[in-house]
């Protein structure tokens, strides 16, 4: 069928079952926009406030449908302010499309007004990308482009595309298949390392599996719960693998790493084979992952073979997708007791203890912890970076059913509003909790507009300490207490902004008020802002 | 340790550079990169000598292996291949020098391929080896400009890259 190439794009987003869009148009990008308003009622395009927050709002979209989701932005600064969402996305390994508008296709490399190579710029930070020269070639590249995102290791994908090729007419028919010779992600685990596994799993009398953020993406969840409780084998997450296991399960240790839970760590220093479940034994998860490997056997599934042998070395490697390589274990896996490793384990376990907290401040981890004891189920914990981050990690107890996202790899301030956004209009049943500080708060605020403008309801959670409390921390331990650069004087009252956004709000500052404000994060499922006054010296375990 | 690894790539543009990001972003030595088609017009192939341990290669091949455009990737043990290099080396030569450096092109099979009243220019296709020794021999003389296209490899006997 001819039509316009801006049309045709339209048409493979309603091809791949997009409803939802975060972009922010500009002229080089008009086009498609125009294109879009002839869909509205199939594809809605939310106008986030900065074009980062569109790719973080499709990141938290993505995460939750497990689908690759869609960004816009226009050329030049529209698309380089991408690229923070689209690194989030790598770190991640989250699927998101992001379409950008380019200048003129014979505008190109003459530094035009809004011209920027962003393919290029980009570059280190997609699993692939596309500079489309030939409008004939739309169909076949946005087909690629969302089968690369999604399968496999999942990862952003970019399509840049010169405005004279939006406008240009071509002959439309969407593709059915996808033919990429050089692309073919290994799903399905090889045979003979599946037994390897499974008979050193059987042989290995402390066992430990690490579940990590490749558990989610797979929707391994599960199998994991299964070969737990067949092989009697303790769990522990990193923190990209937090609510992949139910957090009440008594064979459940907790998250590992620099501020993860003492019982975790020790329970990775004790085990004899650890098996990590598409876990990259990242440097903030293992600090030391020489001695792990030298005292431990390592057992390493990982649907990306580079993963595998790059951070820590590898007794037995197993390619393949965590679900379907776990479902090929579950079937070879004998049962087995390990009651006095788990018994040992359980020594570990800490109970927390609170400091009275400051007049006028609460312990933001008794207020995590409450708050979690009282939230729906289904809730979706959005953590945004630092202190906050770290607190919401390791102090929300999530119920089964419940889920969590961060920006685990690239440690992204900003990124929780928006990711909660697009996790709520994704999930409209699941309640949205998005948590973060007074710094990353200001790196965002302007989402409340994009909130209420669409009506998405998102309980939002700032813990005001006035600081930047992780750099605050490091400083005083490392760098002899000279504090630098990390007090936030000069910020509003948030409370007040929020009213000025018609966002109903209330402040945190003592036990009486803390309750108050529980409860109403807890109920009626509306947007609102919680600001909970902490003390400046909190620490963050 | 040296190792020599042969891509083949779709013949796209931008693969180059995703290629050479890839080696600078992830801390890899590249010593020579060298690029051309293949006897498929769709498809290019490219040969990198790079330094490193074992598990740095192993690095290099995997990541290479991530890049949509690679269609595969192989690493050559120098036993395995024939490695080739072309020069072009330009090099004082006054009369009386002449002779002396027609001698060492007729010894290592080079070429003088033009020449001045000053000068002489030299071509060698040859593994890297012999070039270096090449380049050693001519210093004495005073090289005034010298080009390589970095090498090439094919494996010995019936072995391909594909198969």
């Amino acid at each position: 069928m001819k039509m316009s190439a801006s049309k045709a794009m339209v048409e493979c987003l309603k091809a791949e079952g997009i409803n939802t869009v975060y972009g922010y148009p500009g002229a080089a990008i008009c086009p498609f926009f125009d294109a879009l308003l002839d869909e509205e009622g199939t594809i809605r395009n939310i106008l986030v406030r900065h074009e980062a927050n569109g790719g973080h709002a499709a990141s938290g979209f993505a995460r939750m449908t497990g689908r690759p989701q869609v960004c816009i932005a226009t050329s030049g600064p529209g698309a380089v302010n991408l690229i923070t969402a689209i690194a989030t996305a790598y770190a991640d390994s989250v699927p998101i499309i992001a379409i950008t508008g380019q200048v003129a296709t014979e505008q190109i490399g003459s530094d035009a007004f809004q011209e920027a190579d962003i393919t290029g710029a980009a570059e280190p930070f997609v699993k692939h990308s596309y500079l489309v020269k030939d409008a004939g070639e739309i169909p076949r590249i946005f087909k690629e482009a969302f089968y690369i995102a999604g399968s496999g290791r999942p990862g952003p994908v970019l399509i840049d595309v010169p405005v004279d090729v939006q406008k240009a007419e071509i002959d439309f028919e969407y593709p059915k298949q996808v033919k990429i010779r050089s692309y073919k992600p290994t799903i399905k685990g090889n045979a003979m390392q599946v037994k390897r596994v499974a008979k050193a799993l059987k042989e290995a009398k402390r066992p430990l599996i690490c579940i990590g953020g490749g558990v989610f993406a797979s929707r391994a969840t599960e199998e994991v719960r299964q070969l737990s409780e067949i092989m009697d084998i303790p769990v522990i997450t990193t923190m990209m693998g937090i609510s992949c296991f139910n957090d009440e399960d008594e064979r459940f240790f907790g998250m590992i790493g620099t501020h993860g839970v003492k019982s975790a760590n020790a329970a990775a220093n004790d085990c004899d084979t650890l098996l990590l479940v598409g876990a990259r034994v990242g440097d903030r998860a293992v600090n030391n992952p020489l001695k792990l490997e030298q005292s431990t056997t390592i057992i390493h599934m990982d649907i990306d073979p580079a993963e595998i042998g790059k951070n820590i070395g590898t007794d037995i490697p197993l390619v393949g997708n965590a679900k379907d390589v776990l479902a090929q274990l579950l079937k070879v896996v004998e049962p087995m007791e390990h009651k006095e490793w788990i018994a040992h384990l359980d020594g570990y376990r800490t109970k927390r203890k609170y400091n009275r907290p400051k007049k006028g401040t609460v312990d933001p981890r008794q207020f995590i912890e409450k708050l979690s004891e009282k939230m729906p189920a289904n809730t979706t914990v959005v953590a945004d970076v630092g202190q906050n981050q770290i607190w919401a990690a390791t102090g929300y107890k999530l119920k089964a059913g419940g889920r969590f996202l961060t920006s685990g790899g690239m440690g992204t301030m900003g990124y929780s509003l928006p990711c909660a956004m697009g996790a709520k209009m994704t999930c409209p049943e699941r309640t949205a909790l998005q948590i973060c500080g007074d710094g990353s708060f200001q790196m965002q605020f302007m989402e409340m507009a994009t909130c209420v403008q669409y009506g998405i309801n998102v309980k939002i959670v700032v813990m005001t300490n006035r600081r930047l409390g992780m750099v605050r921390e490091l400083q005083d331990k490392l760098y002899d207490g000279r504090k630098v650069s990390v007090f936030l004087d000069g910020s509003p009252d948030f409370v007040k902004l929020a009213a000025a956004y018609g966002i109903p709000a209330m402040r945190v500052h003592d036990t009486k008020s803390m309750n108050k404000a529980i409860e109403a994060l807890a109920g009626e499922d509306r947007l609102m802002l919680v600001e909970v006054c902490v003390d400046e010296d909190a620490p963050t375990l | 340790m040296k190792h020599t690894i042969s891509v083949l790539v779709e013949n796209h543009s931008g693969v180059l550079s995703r290629i050479s990001g890839l080696f600078s972003r992830r801390g890899f030595n590249i010593e020579s990169l060298a690029v051309g088609p293949t006897e498929n017009p769709e498809v290019s192939r490219i040969t990198i000598i790079a330094d490193g341990d074992d598990h740095t290669v192993e690095q290099i091949e995997k990541q290479l292996n991530k890049l949509i455009e690679v269609i595969k990737v192989k690493s050559f043990r120098p036993s395995d291949c024939m490695a080739r290099e072309l020069m072009l080396l330009k090099v004082n030569a006054t009369a009386e020098k002449r002779q002396e450096i027609m001698t060492i092109c007729e010894i290592t099979e080079s070429k003088v391929i033009d020449l001045t009243v000053n000068t002489m220019t030299l071509e060698i296709c040859d593994k890297y080896d012999h070039l270096v020794k090449f380049v050693a021999l001519l210093e004495p003389y005073g090289i005034v400009e010298m080009v390589r296209t970095g090498t090439i490899a094919i494996q010995r006997g019936n072995e391909t890259i594909t198969k």
